[in-house]
């Protein structure tokens, strides 16, 4: 095998998991609620993109267009919903997973199995005798160019300060004049606007099916085990150790080894470090500090 | 009062403060309500009953999970997994050895796999200490990494001895049960099937009320309540958990032998997201803390999709979600421990002094 389309299989691998992950980390790593309905908040982002676009909106509005439905519906069912379960964490999850089957099955009633598809736009890179999808590429930028992002929002911002504080200790920060509330919900809408955003970006590559969002679960899932408590440096460890698995068992053995082996590197993961690859980090960290 | 002091007394071991219906007054219902379905096959024939029979297995698996979520605290999506796993092995052991000693012998042994497969996942999560929502997105990722891999098993080289696992299909021409003595055989199927499978969930239903209002019920409760304090008081909690575990694993399993005998049929889309889901909405809506619930509410609502479905109507998944919801937001203590906190009211009202402890609520 070629390295260099081992490098494009891995960053490929590396974008899908990041960006299936990450709208997922962000509530769990700053809320503690697991979004069970998140493949539908992707599913629903991948909608409203295939939608504008046929109707002739440019692809990259019908791609904002995707993420601002998403985002308004999680902004809408934060607000009705999820806001009443934060302290009954498993009943969230059922919750937001009934969610996810009133919204696929709800798009399947009013919109049928399936939609007329986009196709992936900006043709091909080729080199030698391969060529790749340039789109793909894209995908690989985009990703870190989400985490970036993300990094500068909750580190840089006054609204990351005052997110952070929010996780860290609620009540010290609403005696400071933090509005609780009101954090809450802009990380559940950043949340479902991420989702919405891989929605939208993979609506191109990807059969836009009311089904679809399952096939983000196992990645999504497994990345969050595995990544630990800590929200980006989790996401992107996860996305970087579950992406060279993937390459490579998918490589030697097919997609459906890939997903066996990222299972089975979850459970071995969450067996040895019960705080997931950031805990290891920061052991480390700790015991270089001690010496 | 003799007759009524013995019947007090052989309702005892099921009776306790985890259970709701410790009255006399329940039992004698129990005991006509257990009468008139055992007279459902007489009074509207086989084909009526062995559609009966389906509602009657998946309230096995409902309780399966009642078990571990209501009454331990894990919230499990894998239920499924360890249903179809026993269904499949069913498949694979009864048609490979087709005898009727082999079809009554792969009984157990599928419940035996399918209760080894929950062993060793439970070991893994419970004693790498995984906490609450880790172990549902495993369980559930399992059941997805399962349902993927059933379901690209359709070539010639997916096949075990003469059976093949047929991919998206599943296995069709699944053996009845079957059990023989010498040369006398019983093959279960239209009644006598439904009449099996209400006793073996009448001897579930029954010997899990023993347990749960038993010693070792009381640190599941402990365990669920708070775990760090049972740990402190001495228990093993990581044991306690993986015991149950094992538990719902074999009652799945043993559910999943039923449902491959009853359809003589598997597939993958037992370990599908849909079904993975089916077993929290029965437990949740039906009262998550109470084995009661768990049955009314699965016999109620697969009977439901079931009317819903043979009209063609698309909606069932949505009034599902729906129900799901709404019970999750405002009775999260489940429809049936409602019902019966309404009912000891209005009969506290009637009559003016109080009942008995036996009328207490969980």
């Amino acid at each position: 095998m070629n390295p260099l389309n081992l490098l494009f299989l891995f960053a490929d691998n590396f974008a899908f998991i990041v960006l299936s992950a990450v709208g997922l980390a962000v509530i769990f790593g700053m809320m503690g609620v697991i979004n069970l309905g998140h493949g539908e908040f992707i599913m629903i982002g991948a909608y409203g993109t295939t939608l504008s676009a046929n109707a002739g909106v440019p692809l990259p509005l019908a791609m904002v267009i995707g993420v601002l439905v998403t985002a308004v519906m999680g902004f809408v069912l934060e607000r009705t919903i999820i806001r009443r379960l934060y302290d009954r964490l498993l009943d969230s999850m059922v919750a937001t997973w009934a969610i996810g089957l009133i919204l696929t099955q709800g798009v399947r009633i009013a919109l049928g199995n399936s939609i007329p598809q986009i196709s992936t736009p900006l043709g091909t890179i080729a080199y030698g005798e391969f060529s790749y999808s340039t789109y793909r590429v894209v995908l690989s930028v985009v990703a870190l160019a989400v985490l970036a992002g993300l990094y500068v929002l909750f580190t840089r911002t006054e609204f990351g300060i005052r997110a952070r504080a929010t996780i860290q200790d609620p009540d010290t920060a609403r005696a400071l004049g933090v509005d609780t509330d009101r954090m809450y919900t802009s990380t559940f809408v950043i949340g479902s606007a991420l989702a919405g955003l891989t929605g939208a970006l993979y609506a191109p590559t990807l059969t836009v099916v009311p089904g679809m969002g399952s096939s983000f679960l196992v990645e999504a899932f497994v990345a969050v085990v595995i990544g630990g408590p800590s929200v980006l440096l989790g996401t992107t460890l996860s996305g970087g150790l579950l992406g060279v698995i993937d390459a490579l068992f998918t490589n030697l053995y097919g997609t459906f080894f890939g997903q066996i082996a990222m299972l089975l590197t979850a459970i071995v993961v969450i067996r040895l470090l019960s705080n997931g690859l950031t805990g290891l980090v920061e052991d480390v960290r700790n015991r270089m500090e001690g010496e | 009062m003799g007759i009524g002091d013995t019947f007090d007394r052989l309702c005892r071991p099921f009776e306790g403060p985890n259970t709701i219906g410790n009255t006399r007054r329940f039992w004698i219902g129990f005991v006509v309500v257990v009468l008139a379905l055992l007279g459902y096959p007489i009074g509207f024939g086989g084909y009526a009953a062995s559609s009966a029979a389906l509602y009657l297995l998946y309230a096995i698996l409902g309780l399966s999970l009642s078990i571990i979520w209501g009454y331990t605290g894990i919230l499990s999506f894998g239920q499924v997994v360890f249903f179809g796993i026993a269904g499949y092995s069913f498949a694979l052991i009864s048609m490979n050895l087709s005898s009727t000693l082999t079809t009554m012998l792969a009984l157990p042994i599928s419940v035996a796999v399918a209760t080894i497969a929950s062993l060793v996942l439970g070991y893994f999560m419970f004693y790498g200490e995984v906490r609450d929502v880790y172990v549902t997105i495993l369980t559930l990722v399992v059941s997805i990494v399962m349902n993927t891999f059933m379901a690209q098993t359709a070539g010639s080289e997916w096949t075990v001895g003469s059976v093949a696992l047929g991919g998206f299909n599943g296995i069709p021409a699944i053996p009845s049960l079957t059990f023989s003595v010498g040369d006398a055989s019983v093959v279960l199927d239209g009644s006598s099937f439904y009449w099996f499978t209400l006793i073996a969930l009448l001897v579930v239903y029954l010997g899990l009320r023993a347990l749960v209002n038993g010693r070792f019920g009381y640190t599941m409760v402990a365990t669920r309540e708070d775990e760090d304090r049972t740990e402190m008081l001495g228990y093993d909690v990581r044991r306690i958990k993986l015991l149950v575990f094992g538990l719902g694993g074999a009652l799945a399993g043993f559910a999943g032998v039923l449902y491959a005998t009853w359809g003589n049929y598997v597939s993958p889309s037992v370990f599908g997201i849909t079904f993975a889901s089916i077993p929290v909405v029965w437990v949740a809506v039906g009262g998550r803390r109470s084995l009661l619930g768990a049955v009314v509410a699965t016999v109620v609502i697969e009977w439901f999709r079931q009317q819903l479905s043979a009209t063609g109507s698309q909606y069932a998944m949505v009034i599902v979600g729906a129900v799901l919801l709404l019970a999750i937001l405002f009775v999260p203590e489940g429809v049936i421990p409602r019902l019966n906190v309404a009912l000891l009211n209005v009969r506290d009202r009637s009559e003016t002094t109080p009942d008995s402890p036996d009328g207490t609520p969980e």
